[in-house]
């Protein structure tokens, strides 16, 4: 009997026609002919929720299933749009929007959406249906936070206890006296700790929030786009962007090859005042340590960092980490609860061959990840070879689960939202 | 004297006109061929490029090398940028366009966040005043006329004079 069901659903991933129940209402969706163009493990399926809806960056699903959806930059004044599946078939066939800025980060939480600018975060109250109430008057939570370019997306997390946590990435590659201009010296200090290159931490409830009225919670960290808090651990765990330039700046230091991939993509667990390092050292994933910057003197070698973090799970370098997300839904296998699922945007600079355009996962276990990280979707790109990441047809930028624990991915070229299904025997 | 300076004037006048009809004739038998058919135009255009590749071949081969080890990486071996990061040498008049602005944002670098093409890129570019005048002649010379860009050469002495109203 299990070996004919396993045949029955191998039979029906052959035929890429993978049905699955809707835990809403009984509605049976079904993934798309294609699914979508992923390539995803056996029993998973993926339909289309919407396309086209802009440079989709975080993503947030409400419990009746809407899908809010921040965009990049405001398109005809909404900067915020929702999705709605009003037949039940999986699929958004209903689109509204509101919030006249762009920015990145989106997030639910205890009937309040959480919305961010690169330089504010908003909060707007649902209703009882999980909509927005109050689309143009939302309150301004945290304002007045550093945007000067590079690295200004502001993601947030909540923790449940009231806080949030926001984002700050530096304004800089590696805080060269002069930004990505070889032979510059690093800054010793660097000045741009005091306001940038960390996580904050705010309250949920407060009014207009900066920088006095909340804490540098963590410190060393150059940009992070993807952080999520872990219920499991009680901690707050982000993916670091690492340095760039690595290998061109010092082909001397990092031949190609080694060099191109160096240094990791980290993910960190936080701790109040924890520092990951940046901009002294980096993390090495070949040698297993954490090596002194050439700005500051190291050789590629120089092990530094003796009090800095070390990453919990260290993955290739320059994929660009841009959203977390710890799954806690019972729709997939027994060994995805609780891991961690990571969208990378995809390299720019590992030419010429640009790697990374797919989703990850990490098995955890009481907190701590239990196993390497493995691709869980891939094929985003549309495309074999990558040579410049303006070939990419879609990149993932962000990551949400829904009330059903199905997976939505957003993609901030194509403005897809995919949404992963499994529907294979547990 | 009168005489003979003014037929002296008359005899350097026909020779510049002589000269001028030469050099303008030169280019009319380029320019001037119009043929009819949309293949001869393309013959005429390819002979065209063809002729002016290999007046600059050297130049660009070199700026070629300039680019593959100090640009590619941010704006990539396509010249299309990275979106939002690092913006595009293709199909922009920042590269096309004004010389003096061009070699100006290599030798200075930019960090004001330029719009190009109604996109805003968040990258510091740094500024690249270490490439020899002859170098930064030849790179530019390469994108003007790469990534489906067809514009004039930069000359090393159109890098010094902008240089000379850095420093």
């Amino acid at each position: 009997m299990a070996n004919q069901l396993k045949s029955n659903w191998f039979l029906a991933c052959i035929t890429a026609c993978v049905f699955v129940s809707c835990s809403e209402g009984g509605h049976r969706i079904s993934a798309d002919a294609d699914n979508v163009g992923l390539a995803l493990p056996e029993g998973f399926g993926a339909l289309k929720v919407a396309d086209s809806v802009g440079a989709a960056r975080h993503i947030a699903v409400n419990s009746k299933g809407d899908v809010f959806v921040k965009l990049q930059r405001a398109v005809d004044g909404k900067g915020i749009i929702v999705l709605t599946d009003t037949d039940g078939d999986g699929r958004a066939d209903e689109q509204t929007g509101f919030g006249d800025y762009g920015g990145t980060g989106i997030f639910i939480k205890d009937n309040f959406l959480y919305a961010s600018s690169n330089s504010e975060v908003f909060r707007y109250a649902l209703d009882e249906n999980q909509r927005v109430t109050n689309p143009e008057a939302p309150d301004t939570i945290i304002t007045g936070l550093i945007d000067r370019r590079q690295h200004n997306s502001k993601s947030i997390a909540l923790d449940g206890a009231g806080n949030i946590y926001v984002n700050i990435g530096a304004y800089s590659n590696v805080c060269q006296e002069k930004d990505r201009t070889p032979g510059s010296p690093g800054m010793q200090p660097c000045p741009i700790l005091d306001s940038a290159g960390g996580i904050w931490r705010f309250k949920t409830d407060g009014i207009r929030q900066t920088y006095g009225d909340g804490q540098r919670y963590a410190t060393g960290l150059r940009n992070v786009v993807g952080l999520d808090w872990n219920q499991e651990a009680g901690a707050l765990f982000v993916m670091q962007h690492g340095r760039d330039n690595l290998h061109d700046f010092y082909p001397e230091l990092y031949a190609e090859g080694v060099g191109i991939d160096l240094p990791s993509e980290a993910m960190y667990r936080l701790s109040e005042g924890a520092d990951a390092g940046w901009p002294y050292i980096y993390y090495d994933h070949h040698q297993k340590k954490k090596i002194v910057n050439p700005e500051y003197g190291g050789d590629g070698k120089q092990e530094g960092g003796a009090d800095a973090l070390d990453p919990v799970v260290a993955f290739p370098g320059h994929i660009a980490p841009n959203a977390l997300l710890f799954y806690t839904g019972d729709m997939f296998p027994a060994r995805y609860k609780n891991g961690a699922f990571v969208a990378f945007h995809g390299s720019w600079n590992r030419a010429p061959d640009q790697q990374g355009f797919m989703v990850a996962f990490v098995p955890f276990e009481n907190g701590q990840p239990s196993g390497d990280w493995e691709v869980f979707a891939d094929g985003f790109a549309g495309i074999d070879t990558i040579a410049a990441p303006g070939d990419a047809r879609h990149r993932p930028c962000g990551l949400a689960q829904g009330p059903d624990g199905s997976l939505y991915v957003s993609d901030d070229v194509g403005g897809t939202i995919y949404r992963i299904v499994y529907a294979g025997a547990k | 004297m009168q005489e003979r300076n003014s037929r002296k004037y008359s005899q350097i006048g026909v020779a510049i006109l002589f000269l001028l009809l030469v050099a303008c004739g030169g280019h009319q038998t380029e320019g001037q061929t119009q043929p009819e058919t949309a293949n001869g135009q393309e013959a005429a255009l390819q002979g065209k490029s063809a002729s002016a590749l290999s007046e600059r071949t050297a130049g660009m081969r070199a700026g070629q090398v300039v680019y593959d080890q100090y640009c590619a990486t941010c704006h990539q071996t396509n010249g299309d940028g990275v979106p939002n990061l690092n913006p595009p040498l293709a199909k922009t008049d920042y590269v096309t366009g004004d010389k003096e602005r061009l070699i100006r944002i290599v030798l200075n670098g930019s960090n004001e966040g330029l719009e190009v093409n109604g996109m805003v890129y968040s990258n510091a570019m740094p500024a690249h005043s270490f490439l020899s005048d002859e170098d930064v002649a030849n790179v530019l010379s390469y994108i003007r006329n790469s990534f489906g860009n067809h514009a004039d050469t930069v000359s090393v002495d159109e890098v010094r004079q902008v240089r000379a109203t850095l420093e």
